[in-house]
């Protein structure tokens, strides 16, 4: 029994799981289809925010509470740069729209990347290998970027404009959904695919995985892991911002607290996915969405807590999360 | 012994001015600030016990503090003033504090400390949205106001003058608020008291040992999880505990008081500013923050209007931004200072 189960994918059938789980419960397709594309395409997004988190704990073990300010710091720079293009956003070309939203996408992902090499020589490199300085620190970096931003963007909800070609929904059957929870899925698996095969196709893949696994061995080889470090580092603040930016969007209006927010999720789709494998932290993020979007549906009270409750249920079963690459 | 010492006499100089600070300080306003030390060095206290002789990391001190408040709340508002909801609503915090954390403990702890801090913030984060959620409990955003025990209402008499009116010790009414304030200033030194007896006793020698090697203390035999599990619980008591006296001094409950992240930020600033792990920096941590955050903004406030027409600096030195230029110097103090004042004081003799 088991091994058939593992066979056809192990753990990675629970999201499937879920869904049919949630299929029964909810009885009407057309709003199961509905709320599972939303949970689909919420899990992307938070993969997105969440990859690099797990990846830069796998790698030099630094768990950085920091990491949510990258994500509200894309939010808002993004938004930014869009309510700035309003004009080619709302106009009928669809190439215009495509060129805003790619430059706003851009600028999150540049500030990701600049952002994120300065967090790292100023803040994180001091404190390696002492987690409880790392803790402290990276929090005292959030509530700094936080204000930051309520300086710079003022404390009041943004309005963040779309690019028209991705308003409105489309019909499948009887359920209706929205163009944007499309694309941001397709962005999101765009993405994984991009990491999938960097971390298991390229040199510098390997070397990563492999630093993963025993960094001393890495650096005694004669490889200097501390630019891997930074380099990860970027990538995931790159990524983090990407996945604000995405957010952004699909809330449609943000205020300062959205990265504070987003922390509590990210933290339970790393703990849940085990730390330190994309593939884990996948698997995390969609389970998370499925059940938010499920529980809201079906006990709106109960949604607060579903992420919690799952998240311990998952811990009393796997201790170290579902796919951990760290051991 | 010379820092270690002057660390102690300065710790017991602050609870000596708390201790006449109703005679010392008559403005309302400098009896809620000293009334907030008392709470904060309890608070404060019970984290470093945590932190400073665990090495765990814990996001959720605020949610017991807010179990203990939310427990004493519920009851007075519920059953009227009187010490019997007082007591059940510090029972019953402490009671729910204690399982959580002992749950919260089995699991996390069990598995790895750095799961811990992100797993204690998440659960803090769910309850601060339960607070808020639950409004026909809880009084949601708006918290709650009651009533405190008819010993603390400001008419009640303590001492009467021969015409029966309220009687004036060196120009200090003796009514029900100096009430207050005593009861808040013995529970707080009490806390306190039972901190640095546990961090004296054997099991804070233990917990020290486990601190410094981990895998040595299990060797010997010490059940590590164990005795974090018990610490954390005892800190969780702790701060409900605190929790509860503060919401009786402020007849006041909500999420602002008593659950927000704000409060978790202050703890750490206390702690790491007094110093982690001295037990004795907790009373120097809380009274410095307290004070800064009272008056500091005042003074802000008066630099921001002084610089009023400089562009950016105003803004930044307004009250509001009072938050990053803490997080600023938490940094700093982290980086550079990473033993606090009362660590750094003790340290040196260490050193020797």
């Amino acid at each position: 029994m088991s091994g058939w189960v593992e066979k056809a994918g192990g753990v990675f059938l629970l999201p499937v799981l879920i869904a049919a789980v949630g299929f029964v419960l909810i009885g009407t397709p057309s709003s199961w289809l509905t709320l599972t594309v939303a949970g689909l395409s919420m899990g992307m997004m938070v993969f997105l925010m969440a990859s690099g988190l797990s990846l830069v704990f796998g790698l030099m073990d630094v768990l950085n509470f920091g990491h949510s300010a990258f994500v509200s710091f894309g939010a808002f720079v993004a938004a930014s740069v869009l309510a700035a293009m309003s004009g080619w956003l709302g106009s009928e070309s669809w190439v215009l729209n495509l060129i805003a939203l790619v430059l706003a996408l851009m600028a999150a992902v540049g500030f990701g990347l600049v952002a994120g090499w300065f967090f790292e020589r100023v803040i994180v490199k001091p404190v390696y290998d002492d987690h409880l300085r790392q803790i402290l620190i990276t929090m005292g970096a959030l509530i700094v970027a936080e204000q930051i931003i309520l300086t710079t963007w003022g404390g009041t909800p943004m309005n963040v404009p779309r690019p028209r070609f991705l308003e409105g929904s489309v019909l499948i059957g009887d359920s209706s959904i929205e163009i944007y929870r499309i694309f941001a899925f397709i962005l999101g698996a765009l993405v994984y695919l991009g990491l999938f095969w960097l971390l298991n196709s390229t040199r510098l893949g390997l070397l990563i995985r492999a630093g993963v696994e025993n960094r001393e061995m890495v650096e005694a080889m004669g490889f200097r892991i501390d630019r891997l470090f930074v380099g990860v580092f970027m990538l995931g603040s790159a990524l983090a911002a990407l996945g604000g930016a995405m957010w952004a969007g699909y809330q449609a209006l943000i205020t300062p607290a959205l990265g504070a927010e987003m922390l509590v999720v990210v933290f339970i789709v790393v703990i849940i996915g085990g730390l330190g494998s994309i593939q884990g932290t996948l698997l995390g993020a969609l389970i998370v969405g499925l059940t938010q979007n499920y529980v809201g549906f079906l006990a709106p009270k109960l949604a607060l807590a579903s992420n919690m409750i799952l998240m311990m249920i998952i811990l009393l079963w796997r201790p170290s999360g579902l796919k951990p690459a760290v051991k | 012994m010379q820092g270690s010492l002057t660390v102690k006499i300065a710790a017991l100089a602050l609870w000596a001015l708390l201790l006449f600070a109703p005679f010392l300080f008559q403005d309302v306003r400098q009896i809620e600030v000293a009334a907030r030390i008392c709470v904060f060095i309890a608070l404060v206290a019970s984290y470093d016990l945590l932190i400073g002789y665990t090495g765990i990391v814990s996001f959720a001190h605020t949610m017991f503090f807010g179990f203990g408040a939310y427990g004493a709340a519920i009851a007075l508002k519920q059953m009227g003033p009187g010490w019997t909801p007082v007591l059940l609503g510090a029972v019953s915090g402490a009671v729910v504090a204690a399982v959580i954390a002992a749950f919260i403990g089995l699991l996390s702890l069990r598995v790895k400390a750095i799961f811990f801090a992100m797993i204690t913030l998440a659960a803090a984060s769910v309850a601060l949205v339960l607070a808020s959620q639950l409004s026909g409990f809880t009084g949601g955003e708006d918290g709650m106001t009651y009533r405190a025990p008819d010993l603390f209402k400001p008419a009640t008499k303590l001492l009467t003058d021969a015409d029966g009116k309220v009687l004036n010790v060196l120009g200090v009414r003796m009514n029900g608020k100096l009430a207050a304030y005593y009861f808040v200033f013995i529970a707080s030194a009490l806390l306190f008291w039972a901190m640095l007896r546990i961090v004296g006793s054997p099991l804070g020698t233990v917990l020290k040992a486990i601190r410094e090697n981990e895998a040595r203390a299990e060797g010997i035999g010490y059940r590590v999880v164990a005795y974090r599990t018990a610490v954390f619980v005892i800190a969780a008591v702790t701060a409900s505990l605190a929790g509860t006296v503060y919401a009786v001094w402020l007849k006041y409950t909500g999420p602002e008081t008593a659950l927000s992240f704000d409060i978790m930020i202050d703890i750490l600033l206390m702690v790491v500013i007094g110093g982690i792990g001295t037990m004795w920096g907790a009373v120097i941590g809380a009274t410095a923050l307290v004070l800064a955050q009272y008056y500091l903004r005042d003074l802000m406030e008066v630099a921001a209007g002084a610089t009023a027409n400089v562009p950016l600096v105003p803004e930044l030195l307004s009250p509001e931004r009072w938050l990053l230029w803490l997080g600023i110097l938490f940094i700093l103090l982290v980086y550079f200072f990473p033993a606090g004042i009362a660590g750094t004081l003790m340290g040196k003799r260490e050193a020797e």
